[in-house]
């Protein structure tokens, strides 16, 4: 199953091979991995794995004995809003025209850029609502695709807890 | 003060109360070496293997308590530390590895001696550092020297590029408290939880009391014995707890485990509680977990709450330091004798010690058992005994009767080979009145006896006692039962290790009878230098009783009596 992993570092050179590094030793393929400064001075890694639960807990239990990490969770232990994104260059037919147009108008993705024989599509959404959007897209033929990994918070008003 | 960084290395050290270094210079650390003289207050040990550096550091640190510091170049000189930081790492050593690192305008082009050394230590490190600038070296090597003790120690490793060294910068020790926001100790454990593990404690009727390394570590041994005494309750030891609880006590049960005393293993699976005090449950202790303490609840004291629940499910965890939560455990603790108990636990022992030497007829062969026996009583117990990996480090912690913490140094979750002859070096500079020695068997002893050549130099009075089989012996009892006696690769040829000794300079003796082993010993405390004893012992003699891989704990190949000539008295289950 796919578990989501976020944690919170300090924003310092090797802190994702660090984590990064925890997944590795245990064989654990990662399905997508996204970081970024969020605050000075700390960064958010999320990682998404595709794992047994107990295996995942045993990685953020190591992940949080980490000096770099101030704190981690497995998103799966509670409700979360994931949005994963995808970049997606198609020929720019007239059938590829038409679906892409009903994508934009549906507001699932809108185009960002438009050469002479290619569109590129942007799509953002929830990762399971780009997965489909991307089955659609690869029966018209895709040239090209990037796809960010997703980023995930909890619902509601808790946040990541800084005191364990 | 303007220092270059090579002087704040040194500065930094002295001022954090290092006042031994193991180390070996090359041309990536020679700034910091050229440094050195100017801190005489610093000794300096040159080893021959920056692997031995590491182990003597460790050495050092697990006999005194105080972070043990080695020095390296890059690239070999950093790679050939990596035993030893791993070592130190799954032993829970607070050691301190400096590495020099090819100029930072040379990262990355494959320079001389260039390696990514902490890309390499980032797994077997409790943290590394890699340090640019020589304005970062003071605070790092302090924030260093933390990470090192704070917690559960461990290795902590920073490399320097050499152009970190050579540059100058403003010296300016900062005294003020280490910001690691990613670092907080575990909160207390709830007086909720507290209240639960003393509810279980003073409930149980076979309780067990477990000592592990931590207690060593948090410095927890007299409250320990506080709670062994008030409730009545015994206590068993792994490998690294051994020194954690008297051996003389009557409540002493001796070590669990693959190759624990049978009586011990036999209780654990009978107990109805057990009291695991700093320690992991590691496999070697526990055997097959899936029928492990079945009968038991389980209260489990560690410092690094991750250790909960990862191998053995716990019904209470404590998190926090030993000494602190056992100090909130004890004024709830009943006295409650538990005669019933020990009788159980008495009647698996068949009334007779059956570690003692004296029940084993002397038949003329030498035993390692009876060796480290009379290593035991000629030392009156209170040696520290530094050992490798194998069969000799089991009959280490079965015959010889630790009474004192920090007495015992073994690589025990690594069974790193080639440990003991360093650490004991590295244990004997921290605590200089001390009777060291070294106990390996011949296979680990030529691993890293290079390490001759550092006493010789350092005049370090160490002592070894090879116990030599003409085997890697563990490996080969393995084969023995369980490769049909294939000894592949396991007979192995030794030098006179007296005549190595000698072109030391050191003094040599072979010992091969039993009568000699008293006197060999006698004669090796008294000699002004170290003193090397090849004792050739029995050549296939194993360690009994052995959990196999995969056993439940209580499934033991035990001693065949009628070939072997060694009997274990009573004790039959």
């Amino acid at each position: 199953m796919h578990l989501t992993v976020v944690a919170l570092v300090e924003d310092k050179p090797g802190v994702l091979e660090r984590v990064a590094s925890q997944f590795r030793r245990r064989s654990f393929n990662i399905v997508s991995v996204s970081a970024g400064r969020t605050a000075p001075g700390m960064s958010c890694i999320t990682v998404v794995v595709d794992s047994e639960k107990r295996a995942v807990d045993r990685v953020i239990a190591s992940l949080s004995k980490l000096v770099n990490v101030l704190q981690v969770e497995d998103l799966g232990d509670r409700t979360s809003v994931a949005r994963d994104m995808a970049l997606v260059k198609m020929a720019s037919t007239a059938a590829n025209r038409a679906v892409i147009q009903r994508m934009v108008a549906d507001g699932r993705g809108r185009i960002v850029d438009v050469g002479d024989r290619t569109l590129s599509i942007e799509l953002t959404g929830a990762p399971e609502q780009i997965d489909t959007a991307i089955r659609e897209l690869e029966d018209l033929g895709v040239i090209e695709m990037v796809r960010s990994g997703g980023i995930a918070l909890g619902r509601g008003d808790e946040t990541l807890k800084r005191d364990g | 003060m303007k220092r270059t960084g090579a002087q704040a290395v040194w500065e930094s050290l002295v001022r954090m109360g290092v006042t031994t270094v193991f180390g070996y210079p090359g041309g990536a650390i020679l700034p910091t070496y050229d440094a050195l003289p100017e801190f005489p207050s610093l000794r300096h040990l040159l080893v021959r293997h920056e692997q031995g550096a590491t182990h003597m550091a460790d050495g050092y640190a697990r006999a005194s308590g105080r972070v043990g510091v080695a020095v390296a170049t890059s690239g070999p000189g950093a790679t050939n530390m990596v035993t030893g930081m791993a070592t130190a790492m799954m032993d829970s050593s607070p050691i301190l590895c400096i590495t020099g690192q090819v100029g930072s305008s040379l990262i990355g082009t494959e320079a001389f001696q260039e390696t990514d050394i902490t890309g390499v230590t980032l797994p077997i490190t409790k943290h590394n550092y890699l340090v640019t600038r020589a304005e970062e070296i003071a605070p790092t090597l302090r924030e260093a020297m933390y990470v090192a003790q704070a917690g559960r120690p461990g290795p902590v490793h920073v490399d320097i590029t050499k152009d970190a060294q050579q540059a100058s910068c403003e010296f300016e020790w900062d005294d003020s408290e280490i910001q690691l926001p990613g670092m907080r100790p575990p909160p207390l454990p709830s007086a909720e939880a507290i209240r639960q593990a003393v509810a279980l404690i003073n409930g149980a009727k076979r309780p067990l009391i477990f000592a592990g390394h931590g207690a060593l570590l948090s410095g927890a041994i007299d409250r320990l014995r506080e709670l062994a005494e008030r409730g009545d309750i015994p206590v068993a030891m792994t490998l690294l707890g051994i020194g954690g609880f008297p051996a003389e006590h009557p409540l002493n049960l001796g070590m669990m485990g693959m190759h624990g005393e049978a009586w011990v293993n036999c209780a654990i699976q009978e107990a109805d509680l057990l009291i695991a005090c700093g320690m992991r449950f590691d496999d070697r202790v526990t055997g097959n977990l899936k029928n492990y303490a079945a009968k038991a609840r389980k209260i489990h004291i560690d410092i690094d709450p991750t250790e909960f629940n990862k191998n053995v499910r716990v019904d209470v965890p404590l998190a926090g330091d030993l000494h602190e939560v056992l100090g909130a455990l004890l004024p709830h603790v009943e006295r409650t004798p538990r005669a019933e108990w020990h009788a159980w636990i008495a009647g698996n022992k068949g009334g007779e010690a059956v570690r003692d030497i004296t029940n084993l007829p002397d038949d003329g062969h030498l035993y390692a058992a009876h060796v480290i026996h009379d290593l035991w009583k000629a030392t009156g117990g209170k040696a520290i005994v530094c050992t490798d990996v194998g069969q000799h480090q089991m009959w280490e912690a079965q015959y010889y009767k630790h009474n004192a913490p920090r007495t015992l140094i073994t690589s025990g979750g690594l069974g790193t080979m080639g440990f003991a002859l360093p650490a004991a070096i590295g244990a004997k500079l921290a605590r200089p009145d001390a009777d060291v020695w070294a106990v390996a068997g011949d296979g680990g002893f030529q691993m890293t006896m290079a390490e001759l050549g550092t006493m010789a130099q350092e005049q370090v009075k160490v002592n070894a006692a090879i116990i030599n089989n003409g085997y890697l012996g563990m490996v080969r009892q393995w084969q023995q039962f369980f490769y049909e006696k294939r000894y592949v690769a396991t007979p192995i040829l030794s030098p006179d290790y007296a005549k190595v000794a000698e072109a030391y300079g050191l003094k040599g003796l072979t010992v091969r009878q039993r009568r000699d082993v008293i006197p060999a010993v006698a004669a090796a405390r008294a000699h002004g230098k170290a003193v090397i004893i090849d004792f050739q012992v029995e050549q296939e003699d194993s360690v009994y009783p052995m959990v196999p891989t995969g056993a439940a704990l209580h499934e033991m190949i035990r001693r065949d009596e009628i070939v072997s000539p060694i009997v274990e008295t009573g004790a039959s289950v």
